[in-house]
């Protein structure tokens, strides 16, 4: 089997935190192996290591041991400005406070990570617009997100993700701050895109958000404690 | 990230908070405007010495005669032989000398109709209008001629017009120079205040002869004496060269044995002026340290506020970082509002401070010269202050762990 199969592989990863003097063993060696095209949902109580692991996939933090591979790359081997375009062109992050930028308004939002791209983004205005259409949100592409719902505020974000056309998405905690109407639209949103051939990992305490992924695993002590998909 | 948009940004970051943006730029602003004020002033001060310099004549060296010894008795400058015509002429045919003049002076009283006015008598020869580059405003100065022959004729300053001839043609009127009659055929342009505040228009400038003959009196003695000679060097020449070739000549001339002290003095006038104006020099350099402490102290309120700034916003910078931004993206930002908010302040510092400059010229006595070189410095002295304490703050954003400043609370 050729590393290239998987479009993010995790060998052996461990994440220790030291908090004063005491060690935090967030991760104890997780195996992981997830296909192009999946759409992955990482359950688990608080602490078991569903965002550490998070962070470690979005090249946001380093593991302590072990590898881990983003379409055959191995993170430990790249440069900083390396990673950073990785973060910026493979990857597209949701957060669950949305994370947008106060001042400006939502199409300035969208347009913030093909400020940093060094590939050729022939016009970034026409493609952040293209990216708020996906989202539905193009007639409020001049609100600042004060003047938008949580559920829009999100959908700008989203839309942000979108904007690099990246290949994986990485949703940490996307519906934490929305009712339930609400989060399923945005988890509607999110399979939508997932059908387009983008890669969704989705971290969520709720089952029925996970519902709507097509596998779930289960993190617990720092270890996967279930994966299974369920039927197609 | 584009450089336009980097700016775009910047100005967005800094007016989000208008009051603090001002408050922080009022140092700089402080700092550049007394930079700029103090600068002025340094160049003011050194246009002045050199005006003083080019009108004494920057090209001038006075010969005097010197202090003796006569049993270990100093005498006092002036008590050695005199020099006399005899030597101008020998000196003028010095290769270096453009042009000559030997004076007497005395003070006397003027006297026309019921005025008398005491005032000061130069007895000259026609080179002291070249070597003082003095021009006439009327009339003519004396020739060669009336000076060998001793014509009862007088050059004028513009003081003693005043006072003999207030409101009437001076031209062409007879006074009396110590009961002397003379006419008055020309008018010395006004020349204000030396620099020791002697009136230098109040004078009566006569044909060497004429004032040594008939008014000062010939003593046999003391004929053909001349009480200092003063050379113009002729282009080309260096002073310092001019003064020693001189200094050689007359040694000479004066049979001075190799090793004794001269019985004379050569001077070069610009010299005095300007070791009197390294005094001010210091006082400059002083004024312009404390505008520079001023500035320092101005670049230390940004590096504060800018790393008030990066703590503010360390989620943003996360979240920049997450969306792609390289550590030097952020270098570059926050460089970019700390070259913003010090570019902004300078150019209203450059503002006040030609305000300032102008006001003090205008109100006070000071002397201001402002020009490119020196507004361009202030300028640059604030952006040299953002980049030099905007760095620090800069440094530590673009430092950071991405998912420590996205999680930072």
């Amino acid at each position: 089997m050729t590393l290239n199969q998987y479009i993010i592989e995790a060998r052996n990863l461990t994440k220790v935190y030291t908090m004063g003097d005491q060690k935090v063993h967030a991760l104890r060696g997780v195996d992981l192996k997830i296909e192009p095209g999946e759409f992955t949902a990482i359950m688990g109580p608080s602490g078991s290591g569903k965002s550490t692991l998070m962070n470690l996939i979005g090249a946001l933090d380093q593991p302590t041991s072990g590898e881990l591979f983003i379409e055959g790359q191995p993170l430990s081997t790249m440069i900083p400005p390396a990673l950073a375009d990785l973060r910026n062109r493979t990857l597209g992050f949701v957060f669950q406070q949305f994370n947008l930028l106060p001042r400006a308004d939502a199409l300035q939002n969208v347009k913030l990570p093909l400020r940093y791209a060094r590939h050729e983004i022939i016009d970034a205005d026409a493609r952040a617009r293209e990216c708020l259409q996906m989202v539905d949100l193009e007639e409020r592409m001049d609100h600042r997100p004060a003047q938008l719902s949580g559920g829009q505020q999100q959908r700008v974000a989203i839309a942000r993700a979108l904007a690099g056309k990246p290949r994986i998405i990485l949703a940490d905690e996307p519906t934490g701050a929305l009712d339930t109407k609400t989060s399923e639209d945005i988890m509607k949103l999110l399979v939508e895109l997932n059908a387009s051939g983008i890669t969704i990992i989705l971290v969520t305490h709720e089952a029925e958000v996970a519902a709507f992924a097509r596998r779930q695993i289960h993190f617990r002590d720092g270890l996967i404690e279930s994966d299974e998909r369920s039927g197609l | 990230m584009k450089l336009s948009v980097a700016f775009a940004s910047a100005i967005e970051a800094l007016t989000a908070n208008v009051l603090r943006s001002f408050l922080t730029m009022l140092g700089i602003i402080i700092g550049v405007a007394s930079v700029m004020i103090m600068m002025a002033m340094g160049a003011g001060a050194k246009a002045q010495i050199e005006a003083q310099i080019s009108a004494l004549g920057a090209s001038t060296l006075t010969v005097r005669p010197g202090a003796t010894r006569r049993g270990g008795v100093s005498q006092g400058a002036g008590a050695s032989t005199p020099f006399t015509e005899a030597d101008m002429e020998v000196i003028r045919r010095l290769p270096f000398v453009q042009a000559i003049d030997g004076q007497i002076n005395s003070g006397v009283t003027a006297v026309s109709g019921q005025t008398n006015w005491s005032t000061q008598l130069i007895g000259t020869n026609p080179g002291y209008f070249e070597v003082q580059s003095l021009d006439v405003i009327e009339g003519r100065v004396f020739t060669e001629r009336e000076a060998r022959s001793g014509a009862a004729v007088a050059v004028l300053g513009q003081s003693v017009v005043k006072e003999l001839f207030d409101g009437i043609n001076p031209l062409g009127q007879r006074f009396r120079v110590n009961s002397v009659p003379v006419t008055v055929i020309g008018v010395l342009e006004g020349r204000g205040q030396s620099s020791f505040g002697q009136d230098r228009d109040d004078i009566v400038i006569l044909p060497l002869t004429t004032a040594r003959n008939r008014i000062i009196g010939a003593h046999p003695t003391t004929s053909k004496h001349v009480s200092r000679v003063e050379v113009m060097v002729a282009n080309g020449y260096d002073m310092a060269v001019a003064q020693s070739d001189l200094e050689d000549f007359l040694r000479e001339r004066r049979r001075i044995k190799p090793g004794a002290s001269d019985n004379f003095r050569v001077y070069i006038i610009a010299d005095f002026i300007r070791a009197r104006s390294e005094t001010q020099q210091t006082m400059g350099i002083l004024l312009a340290f404390m505008a520079g402490v001023a500035l320092f102290v101005g670049g230390v309120g940004v590096m504060n506020i800018m790393l008030v700034s990066v703590t503010e916003r360390t989620r943003e910078i996360g979240l920049r970082m997450a969306l792609g931004a390289r550590s030097t993206d952020i270098m570059a930002q926050f460089l970019t509002e700390a070259l913003v908010l010090c570019g902004t302040g300078g150019l209203i510092g450059v503002a006040l401070g030609f305000a300032g400059a102008w006001i003090a010229a205008k109100t006070g006595d000071w002397s201001m010269s402002l020009n490119v070189q020196i507004t361009l410095m202030s300028f640059g002295a604030a952006a040299a202050v953002g980049i030099f304490f905007g760095y620090f703050p800069a440094r530590r954003a673009a430092r950071l762990n991405p998912i420590d400043a996205l999680r930072y609370e």
